[in-house]
């Protein structure tokens, strides 16, 4: 591996008086499957246009393979793009929609019909040369786009929000379909996509991006359960947060007062500059938390609280607890496992945390 | 149950004889073996349409105005393919204004066109031939191939486009494989109605006329001969037969091009 596959570097883009894309600088590794996750208008598809030439930058530079785009144009850069309506050519069969691009490299129509096939081998559309576009279901039009783009060997593919249009079974399948590709073929595939579960669960990386800037990139775990700052954690999935004061670290460790739950030990190089008073937030995920029924006893650890709600999930069920503490409240999500308590609304518990389950953000 | 009488009927049984009695005078005195166009009819005849064959000054008019309405639906439809294709694909400041002005021929008199026009013409010292029957055509025409462009670049996805440039294609070629393809049917049907009407079309003609006419010039001239009027409404016959089959063709291609429906797949289909 030599350097990034996609190096992008202080880019900017205004449409008018809207800041689309705000002195971004991001790489894309060699061979990863790199996901832009963020709500909309964040500038992710903006920015997935900029890469594919499609839209051209105010300032800022893209790198792809090592090479400067500045001045190449769309048709010349060494991108393909899965649009998120597919852009099937509706007047050309399945053969043609792919062979599409070969036309213009003088290949013999032999090489053309074998590079053809090959692609559409590798979406498993291998019975569909004949067929046409309005004949096809959405996701096989899926698969066309993607054998369509596929079949141009870009060094890096692009691809535009592709599943939001499937149905949620065959998204689930679609997703796996991605992951098997971009493993076998090795390229670097840049998906934007606002749903996180997506984002989480095809990626290698993850940038989730907010009005222009990328927030915060790095594995979908890092994502996940180190967010830099509380807006990526309240976007990437449920995040409870809980008033903390942090003192005076000793021998490597801050200890934290979290309102409610009493005292936690934060490794230093975890927290963050705290407000005045030494105040934080503490946040953890549902899953980090723990739930018991209240035993009574002063002795108990955790949170006293009262079961608000609770919806069965399949593999977990997730508890809404009112706090007595504060009156906030707490998700808290229980593996459904064989000896798990099963807790009423309106029975009295106790939900704990736990330190390394947690994460700080400055108030 | 009494079925109510409904008014409905006569109503639009009037509305189309109203319409279309006029016309369809024409074959009948067209085929009446006498020279004064009144009823009672005499009898069948062809001789005035064999009049027809035989009138040299008739085939010239004729042939100027099919060469002047190919080359209005022509000039028209290329300049309805830009502006349509702009219309639909591009934000521009003051569009709305600008749509609106290139659609007023629509409503404007055609004897102002006429009248202006030769106005202008003379000006630039210009000669009048059937190529300033052309540039007037050109001007009424274009609003309808606009209308009929538009339709069919509003059915097409705006991604196939950059999806052709994506692949490869530069502008124009993409433009090329991809957009003139999937409009071609609006364009067919765009040279039939501006051909039509540019066949047909008299005042605009009438004043920028040279040395040669086109055929509404060329009837106009001989209705001023009583003895000439079966076999002028010969003629009118096959014009409105040919008509009548042109805007037939027209309106299956624009219909083909509406059924074609757009391209993208609809959200959530299997």
């Amino acid at each position: 591996m030599n350097g990034p596959a996609v190096r992008i570097a202080g880019l900017s883009k205004r449409f008018g008086g809207i800041i689309a894309i705000d002195d971004l600088s991001m790489d894309v590794e060699a061979g990863a499957f790199h996901s832009l996750l963020g709500p909309s208008g964040c500038g992710k598809t903006t920015l997935l246009r900029t890469v594919a030439g499609l839209c051209r930058p105010d300032r800022g530079n893209i790198e792809i393979d090592g090479r400067s785009m500045n001045g190449v144009p769309a048709n010349e850069r060494p991108t393909n793009m899965v649009f998120q309506n597919y852009a099937i050519f509706p007047h050309l069969n399945v053969e043609r929609n792919v062979g599409f691009g070969l036309r213009r490299l003088n290949l013999g129509s032999a090489e053309l019909n074998r590079r053809v096939d090959d692609a559409l081998d590798m979406v498993n559309l291998g019975g569909f040369r004949k067929r046409e576009p309005h004949t096809l279901s959405g996701g096989q039009r899926q698969r066309v786009a993607l054998a369509r783009a596929l079949v141009m060997r870009p060094k890096v593919l692009l691809l535009d929000e592709p599943l939001s249009a499937l149905d949620r079974q065959l998204r689930g399948h679609m997703q796996e379909e991605l992951k098997r590709l971009q493993r076998s073929i090795g390229i670097a595939f840049l998906l934007v996509t606002h749903d996180q579960q997506e984002a989480l669960s095809v990626s290698s990386a993850v940038a989730v991006m907010f009005e222009g800037k990328v927030e915060q990139c790095g594995t979908p775990r890092q994502v996940y359960f180190r967010p830099a700052t509380r807006r990526v954690a309240e976007f990437v999935g449920t995040m409870n947060c809980f008033e903390g004061l942090a003192q005076p670290a000793d021998s490597g460790r801050t200890p934290i007062l979290v309102k409610g739950f009493g005292r936690i030990e934060i490794p230093v190089e975890r927290t963050v500059p705290a407000g005045p008073d030494g105040r934080v937030i503490v946040g953890a995920r549902p899953e980090m938390l723990a739930l018991a029924p209240a035993t009574g006893g002063a002795s108990a650890r955790g949170a006293p609280g009262l079961v608000a709600d609770l919806s069965f999930r399949g593999e977990t069920t997730l508890y809404e607890v009112a706090l007595e503490s504060d009156g906030g409240t707490a998700s808290v999500a229980v593996p459904n496992s064989a000896d798990a308590a099963k807790l009423r609304i309106g029975e009295t518990v106790r939900v704990s945390l736990k330190a390394e389950g947690v994460c700080l953000f400055p108030p | 149950m009494i079925r109510r009488f409904n008014w409905l009927v006569p109503y639009a049984a009037g509305f189309l004889a109203f319409l279309y009695a006029p016309a369809l005078l024409l074959p009948v005195f067209a085929v009446n073996d006498s020279s004064v166009v009144a009823f009672p009819l005499k009898g069948i005849t062809l001789d005035w349409f064999r009049i027809l064959l035989d009138s040299t000054a008739l085939h010239s008019a004729a042939m100027n105005s099919v060469a002047v309405a190919a080359s209005a639906s022509v000039g028209s439809t290329i300049l309805g393919l830009g502006a349509a294709r702009a219309i639909a694909r591009h934000r521009f400041a003051l569009k709305k204004g600008i749509i609106g002005f290139i659609m007023i021929p629509l409503v404007l008199p055609e004897i102002i066109v006429g009248v202006s026009m030769l106005v202008l013409l003379l000006t630039l010292g210009l000669e009048l031939s059937l190529w300033s029957i052309v540039l007037g055509h050109i001007l009424i025409c274009t609003p309808f191939s606009i209308i009929v462009l538009s339709a069919a670049f509003a059915n097409l996805d705006r991604n196939l486009e950059e999806a052709a440039i994506d692949l490869g294609e530069t502008v124009w070629s993409s433009f090329r494989r991809v957009t003139l393809p999937l409009v071609a049917p609006g364009i067919a049907a765009s040279l039939l109605i501006t051909f039509t009407i540019s066949f047909d079309e008299f005042i605009i003609a009438f004043f920028l006329a040279g040395t040669e006419t086109t055929l509404p010039v060329y009837i106009w001239s001989q209705l001023r001969f009583p003895a000439r009027l079966p076999s002028v409404m010969a003629l009118g016959t096959l014009i409105l037969a040919a008509s009548l089959a042109l805007l037939v063709l027209a309106e299956r291609l624009r219909r083909r091009v509406a059924s074609a429906g757009p391209s993208a797949p609809e959200p959530g289909a299997p």
